[in-house]
């Protein structure tokens, strides 16, 4: 089922929770909104539903505008943040809702809902649970019943609006990657909204990063990792070190980070500077007067996570090799592998190395 | 409770117990006074006073008017508590406002508004005099003014419920393909029924003891347009003691059983509440 | 009045939940037909004496006395409920004692007690005769029963409930820590209650007495029989509503009910200010 978006816009009083907001979705998708809260993720995906109706702009689902069409015709399963479960209802009689309140012609009798009711509760691998009440079962199990409530219906589009935040660490990861083994079976277009990034990078086949009402990137979570289009995104997905710098007469400075001869292409004037940890190499000084202080080791298993002080600024980096003899205190020399520039108005830069990414501490001794 | 927050145990007994005095003669006094004056003669001339036909009637036309009133205010209040709580639109704030309007009127007022509006004198009452419409001094005056003094509370006990129940429940009803009386029959209501029940019990228990705005539209016909309260004052101011107490404690009864109903209903519900939580 | 003000924010926004045309419409006719046109009636009738008319009708010697004795004797009577209101609450929030239960529902009798039920009851209670009234004449000399006493010892059996029932949650939510926080800091338990605890229940304390106060002056039932009526002396103003509409004097009637109405939502309104700074001075 495709979902086409186009240039939606829904405001609340003054403020645009979604400002424009354009979006195509290939049938079988998974994709991910993914941004801080007030991002307006929850707004799109609540217009999706049809909970929530924009401005302006308009959503096709199959290729039909769906406007008009009020939440109960639109055949889109939702799973809510919170579950809402019926708390009245047991989980076989919360799961057979959206069947029962079919008018009676296209109802299925009541042997086949139970059936169906059944089937589900398999798939959703809680059998024994079907006469228990919704607050009588753990998160997970109530997540598992609102995933299955959802899929009763059949539905085209399966929304699931943070659905992992209510449960503890442990059950979080367990519990979505059968949602994603779930979805390769079912094959039903998916989208996530979430604000954590793992799970969107672990879930989804693609993902929207939202900031303030507008999707900044749609892309793959390696293009987000590898390609981030601006500041925002490239702060939000992945750690990276993020440094104030300049660029005069196209080449780019930093006070507290003496780095290769990087050129920009943009204007000069300051720029944001990422380096993600992994770009940042540490390594012991042959001559023992490296250009940064080591403050903290934190040893891993193949290598190790170096926080370094370089002027005023403390960055993340990692140290391949040699671990012992990196301590806190010691001075060592980094190596930048790779760094992407935004311009002060979040944009990127496009960059233009001249001098092959090499040891800075050894160059350009401090 | 810690012991910094406990009070010495005298104080702690003495507060107790001069609560429990000021109760006593504060509430259960008057209830007790009421009895005794009715059983002042035994059993006998109090029962011969509430089979009296004019008791009778008037036990009759209280039951109707509540069965009229309460219905109207329940069926206003569930609306006005789902627009509310569960749909947006502006001004929600002065709805509220003036739904509660109501409990600040005082009861000779609001059946006044009504003698205003369609007496012998009133704005609209020579005209439907002129086609045969009587309402003050007959059975629609009398359902009127108790609608307007027990207008806000069914609305009152939903509005707060509902709006704290939020939405979530209707908004997955409605993507699983529930229609609208759908969703309120078989999410909201279930959600609501024993706060609907405990707002219809005051609300009823109100209509059926309302006394002073049924007054000034009743007219005071025995046998006719007299409710059990007004058919207390007749008896009282008869000299008919015996009578009268007997008929205001079958009324004293209906506030205590009102009463230990709601207490019951609240018991109940603050347990489902704590299996929840 | 308020059918203009109430409307859905845009007559081409959706809602998710359906039933708002339905709802809102059933709402706006129930209280239109039953509250707002037959209090606009009130508000319209007085004029028919011009406003002269309506002053003279006002300033009659036994209106200034009723007005008197109905927003006097509230004042009072409601004054009465707040201590006795507030250590009800008390009782019944902080301490667990055989009969709290019965106590706690007890208070809301006057809430489901049909008034005319209480005013027959009191008066029995305090009549010469009465189990109260007899050794209250005989200790003091003072008669309750249809004297203007008579009028606040009913008030004050009206606005009681609604002292209790604002201040009770405020009390029961109020956090320990910060009256274990003023014992670690030296206090005496009584320094406690009254800096400490008191404060805390002002704004509710004036909420419930604005809700008692409003219920007290209108009171009709439970007065009617302690109070004798008499003329200038223990005449409630409702009362004075229906003398008139007996002499068929509509619109002197619908005058005293209207400044009945002004006089009372005014002090709501000040009590609701007075509330909001009270509030406001504690955050």
């Amino acid at each position: 089922m495709t979902v086409e978006i186009e240039k939606l816009v829904r405001r609340f009083g003054h403020n645009a929770a979604l400002d424009g907001v354009s979006l195509a979705l290939h049938p079988g998708e998974f994709a991910a909104l993914l941004g801080p809260s007030g991002s307006g993720k929850t707004t799109l995906l609540r217009i999706l539903a049809g909970l929530d109706f924009p401005d302006a702009g308009s959503v096709r689902i199959a290729g039909t505008d769906v406007a008009g069409v009020p939440a109960r015709l639109r055949g889109v399963g939702v799973v809510f943040q919170h579950y809402a479960l019926f708390r009245h209802m047991t989980i076989a009689e919360n799961i057979a809702f959206g069947l029962r309140v079919r008018p009676r012609r296209l109802r299925p009798a009541a042997a086949d809902i139970a059936r169906r009711v059944a089937t589900l509760l398999e798939l959703v691998q809680i059998p024994d649970l079907a006469g228990r009440y919704p607050d009588q079962v753990s998160g997970g199990q109530r997540q598992r019943v609102a995933l299955a409530r959802a899929l009763a219906i059949e539905p085209s589009l399966l929304l699931l609006d943070e659905p992992f935040g209510a449960l503890d660490a442990l059950v979080r990861k367990e519990v979505r990657r059968w949602v994603r083994g779930l979805h390769d079976r079912l094959g039903i277009t998916s989208v996530l909204v979430t604000h954590d990034q793992d799970e969107a990078m672990e879930l989804a086949d693609r993902i929207a990063v939202m900031d303030r009402g507008r999707i900044v990137q749609f892309g793959t979570p390696r293009a987000l990792l590898d390609d981030p289009q601006t500041a925002f995104v490239a702060g939000f997905i992945g750690e990276a070190n993020r440094l104030r710098g300049e660029v005069r007469d196209g080449w780019l400075e930093m006070r507290d980070l003496p780095v290769p001869m990087v050129r920009v292409k943009g204007r000069d004037g300051p720029v944001e500077v990422f380096i993600r940890p992994a770009d940042l190499l540490v390594a012991p000084s042959p001559r023992r007067h490296g250009c940064v202080e080591v403050a903290l080791v934190r040893p891993e298993t193949e290598s190790a996570r170096v926080v370094v002080r370089c002027g005023a600024s403390l960055l993340d980096g990692v140290a391949p090799t040699q671990v012992g003899r990196i301590l806190p205190g010691v001075l060592c020399d980094v190596t930048v592998r790779r760094l992407t520039v935004f311009g002060e108005d979040g944009a990127r830069e496009d960059l233009h190395l001249v001098d092959a990414p090499g040891c800075v501490g050894a160059g350009a001794s401090i | 409770m810690s012991a910094a927050t406990q009070d010495p145990a005298p104080a702690r007994i003495a507060l107790v117990l001069l609560g429990a005095a000021l109760a006593a003669a504060i509430f259960l006094l008057p209830l007790a006074a009421v009895l005794a004056e009715a059983l002042r003669r035994g059993w006998e001339p109090a029962w011969t006073a509430i089979s009296d036909p004019d008791s009778i009637a008037a036990i009759r036309l209280t039951l109707l008017v509540a069965a009229i009133a309460v219905p109207i205010n329940a069926a206003g209040g569930i609306a006005a508590a789902w627009a509310i709580a569960k749909c947006d639109f502006a001004g929600k704030r002065v709805l509220i406002t003036l739904i509660e309007l109501p409990f600040s009127v005082s009861p000779v007022i609001s059946g006044l508004v009504y003698v205003l509006l369609f007496g012998a004198q009133g704005y609209f009452g020579p005209a439907l005099r002129a086609y045969g419409f009587e309402i003050i001094f007959a059975l629609p005056g009398l359902v009127l003014a108790t609608v307007f003094v027990t207008f806000p509370f069914v609305a009152r006990t939903l509005i707060p419920l509902m709006q704290e129940q939020g939405r979530e429940e209707e908004e997955a009803a409605a993507t699983l393909g529930a229609g609208g009386w759908q969703i309120f029959l078989r999410v909201t209501l279930p959600n609501v029924k024993w706060a609907l029940l405990a707002g219809v019990l005051l609300c009823n228990a109100r209509a059926m003891g309302e006394f002073g705005a049924v007054s000034v539209v009743s007219g005071h016909i025995r046998g006719q347009t007299n409710t059990m309260p007004l058919h207390v004052e007749i008896l009282y101011n008869e000299y008919m003691f015996v009578g009268a107490f007997a008929v205001a404690a079958l009324l004293a009864l209906l506030g205590v059983v009102t009463l230990a109903a709601k207490t019951l209903l609240e018991t109940l519900t603050a347990r489902r509440i704590g299996e929840h939580a | 009045m308020g059918a203009s003000a109430i409307a859905p924010r845009s007559a081409s926004r959706h809602q998710a939940l359906p039933g708002l045309g339905l709802t809102l419409g059933v709402t706006v006719v129930w209280l239109g037909a039953i509250v707002i046109v037959p209090l606009a009636a009130l508000a319209l009738k007085p004029w028919e004496l011009g406003a002269a008319g309506v002053l003279a009708a006002l300033s009659e010697p036994r209106v200034l006395a009723a007005f008197r004795m109905s927003f006097g004797g509230a004042l009072a009577a409601t004054l009465a409920s707040v201590p006795v209101g507030i250590l009800l609450a008390w009782a019944i929030t902080r301490y667990r004692f055989p009969g709290r239960r019965v106590l706690d529902a007890l208070i809301d009798l006057p809430f489901a007690l049909p008034t005319a039920v209480a005013g027959l009851a009191l008066t029995a209670l305090f009549a010469t005769n009465g189990w109260l009234g007899a050794p209250i004449e005989a200790v003091t000399g003072w008669k309750v029963a249809y004297t203007p006493a008579g009028v606040i010892v009913a008030l004050f059996f009206v606005a009681l409930p609604f002292i209790v029932r604002t201040v009770e949650p405020v009390l029961r939510d109020l956090p320990a820590e910060t009256e274990e926080a003023a014992a670690t800091l030296g206090a005496t338990r009584l320094q406690t209650i009254r800096r400490v605890v008191l404060p805390a229940l002002a704004p509710a304390t004036v909420t419930g007495f604005g809700l008692g106060f409003a219920r007290a002056v209108g009171e009709y039932g439970s007065v009617i029989f302690i109070a004798g009526n008499m003329p200038m002396v223990s005449e409630i103003a409702p009362l004075l509503i229906i003398v008139k509409l007996e002499q068929f004097n509509y619109a002197a009637a619908a005058a005293v009910g209207l400044a009945m109405l002004v006089l009372s939502f005014a002090i709501l309104l000040l009590l609701n200010l007075w509330q909001r700074r009270l509030r406001r001075g504690q955050r």
